[in-house]
């Protein structure tokens, strides 16, 4: 029976989801452009870990070609940076990060578990390789610069990315895709026999998925002015992206939102002056959450006297 | 004829080694299940202890095999016995196992590799031991190149013939089929899977070591090799031990041919084959 009470729960997600989003809209207003480079730098790891969580959470396929799509939508921007405005350039870079995953998507679609990690490790590598070949090579540059963005814009670009992608995500999971994937996650086989295009479904999702990775890529290289294939594909973000995910804990939706937030604050508190620190702080984290909190820092959340107080009621 | 010489030669140096690296890893693949993506970080430990004895003592890079090997073993059985046995008895099926253990070896890349790096910085070190020139077939390679060819070949099968006519090597080959049936059959399976890591590490540090002699070592180097066993494991088949020895010379191999026409592209080529293997043949030259 529904009570005024009850009623108030179920409309504080929103609400607090909304006085989130305002403050985060009008940040530029009263934080000071410091917070707004450090914010921006939280969201794109939010924007990554999502990403991921997005095809590999309700599927089991652990995908570790975030740092390729990544690179890919930083090197359509510096490559298309000077021809065409920001916006068009990271359309563009998502759609390309989209077609680069429908591809991979479509070939990989029978590897298994292990190997499908394998794959996609791989072609991080592959691509770097060929590309500093090819840049070597043929264009004779080793790195490229790319057209400098304020930071002000580039925030609310990344947030943008940020709250189409959790909308997304969030509409997804509600869906018969989200449904599609999640029995997917359970048994393939026994979702292709009830009726699921398995391929399609998978493909499309990861193919979504990378969207929003490559046009974070193409957001961020606008910052950084000049790029090499090193630091484009980098395999760090695919193993960052997967990190957080777990340590948030994959269970609930707010779970590796709040993993990658906690994990991208210390990072931009250590990486400068404690690079490996902050390596080897993510390293025992990442150990200690699958040894002792399998449903990550959510988990805690709901082991908490406060929440207990409240009585046992079920996780949404 | 004398280039052919020299690409083949030189395919087999390096060949030895990888088929080292890859016997390691496939014994924790193969056997254990747990992919094991801080395998390099071992190879890293050996190589860079090694140069530490050598620049601190000077000690004689191949008798630190009796500080690294063992240690290595020490410490790969201990990780088995606290962490992956803990992530097996949580996990609800083979398959979340595979990608727990998966996840907790990133951990530990990070947790290993930072820590060398504290340690050590990330300078590429090096050190020269037996770099004199020998002529093999009117081509002339170094002398440590050709040690740890050989030293790879007597490990190697060495330790094929432990699993193939030792008791415990029996074990292991009968996990490595069916773990189940193996523990019901009188294995102690929880020992011999942290066994196969334990060796898998150990065989890492070896290979290590012999890389060290040869090449320079940073305390980065790890991922490379660990993606150069994937490799080879996979080509090999995975859980065939023989299989990852030949497909570490036949990885080495393909490596020396590419690298003869277009040096930059090896690791792209690397990487290509691997791709191409997956999607067409992932059960690997001697899959099952």
């Amino acid at each position: 029976m529904r009570t005024g009470r009850v009623s108030w729960v179920g409309l504080r997600t929103p609400v607090l989801w909304l006085v989130l989003l305002v403050a985060m809209g009008t940040l530029s207003l009263y934080a000071s452009a410091y917070t707004v480079i450090m914010v921006a730098n939280i969201l794109l790891y939010v924007i990554l870990t999502m990403s991921w969580v997005l095809f590999s959470a309700p599927t089991g396929y652990i995908s570790l070609a975030t740092a390729a799509f990544f690179g890919v939508g930083i090197y359509t921007a510096a490559i298309l940076g000077e021809q065409l405005p920001l916006p068009l350039v990271i359309l563009t870079a998502g759609l390309a990060s989209f077609c680069l995953a429908a591809l991979v998507g479509a070939l990989t679609l029978r590897l298994k578990g292990v190997y499908f990690a394998f794959f996609t490790f791989g072609l991080v590598e592959l691509i770097k390789h060929l590309l500093l070949w090819y840049e070597v090579n043929v264009t004779g540059v080793r790195g490229r610069f790319v057209v400098f963005a304020d930071n002000v814009t580039i925030y609310y670009v990344i947030l943008g990315i940020l709250v189409i992608l959790l909308l997304t995500s969030y509409l997804i999971r509600r869906s018969r895709i989200g449904l599609a994937l999640q029995s997917i996650g359970e048994g393939e086989d026994a979702a292709a026999h009830i009726g699921i295009n398995v391929s399609a479904v998978k493909t499309i999702v990861f193919a979504l998925s990378a969207v929003f990775v490559g046009a974070a890529g193409a957001a961020m290289a606008t910052r950084w002015t000049y790029v090499d294939p090193y630091m484009a594909f980098d395999y760090l973000y695919s193993f960052t992206a997967v990190a957080m995910a777990v340590f948030g804990g994959l269970g609930r939706f707010e779970g590796p939102i709040l993993g990658a937030v906690v994990f991208a604050f210390l990072r931009e508190l250590l990486i400068t002056r404690f690079p490996y620190v902050y390596m080897l702080v993510m390293g025992s984290v990442l150990v200690v959450t699958i040894l002792y909190l399998p449903q990550g820092l959510v988990q805690l959340a709901q082991m908490s006297p406060w929440r207990r107080s409240r009585g046992n009621r079920e996780p949404a | 004829m004398q280039p052919i010489i020299e690409v083949v030669i030189s395919g087999l140096l390096v060949g030895g080694l990888y088929a080292l690296i890859a016997m390691g890893l496939s014994l924790q693949y193969g056997v254990a299940r747990v992919l094991n993506v801080a395998h390099g970080e071992f190879i890293m430990l050996g190589g860079m202890t090694t140069w530490a004895l050598y620049m601190a003592f000077h000690i004689n890079p191949l008798l630190s095999l009796v500080v690294c090997g063992p240690a290595a073993f020490a410490l790969g059985y201990a990780l088995h016995r606290t962490v992956y046995t803990r992530v097996l008895a949580s996990s609800a099926s083979p398959g979340a196992f595979e990608s727990n253990s998966l996840l907790a070896s990133f951990g530990l890349l990070f947790i290993i590799q930072n820590l060398a790096l504290i340690a050590w910085g990330a300078d590429t070190r090096a050190y020269s031991y037996l770099a004199v020139p020998v002529d093999v077939a009117g081509v002339l390679f170094g002398a440590n190149r050709l040690l740890t060819l050989g030293s790879a070949l007597v490990i190697g099968v060495a330790f094929y013939i432990f699993l193939a006519r030792t008791r415990i090597g029996k074990a292991i080959r009968a996990a490595a089929q069916d773990p189940t049936t193996a523990a019901l059959m009188g294995v102690n399976i929880n020992s011999v899977l942290a066994l196969c890591f334990g060796l898998g590490a150990a065989l890492a540090a070896i290979a290590g070591m012999l890389i060290s002699i040869c090449y320079p070592v940073t305390a980065v180097m790890g991922i490379h090799y660990t993606v150069i066993a994937m490799i080879v494991v996979v080509l090999g088949g995975l859980g065939s031990i023989p299989g990852s020895f030949i497909g570490g010379f036949v990885l080495g191999l393909i490596e020396s041919i590419v690298s003869y026409f277009e040096p930059a592209l090896t690791l792209a080529a690397n990487y290509l084959i691997f791709a191409l293997l997956l999607l067409v043949k992932p059960t690997g030259i001697m899959g099952r």
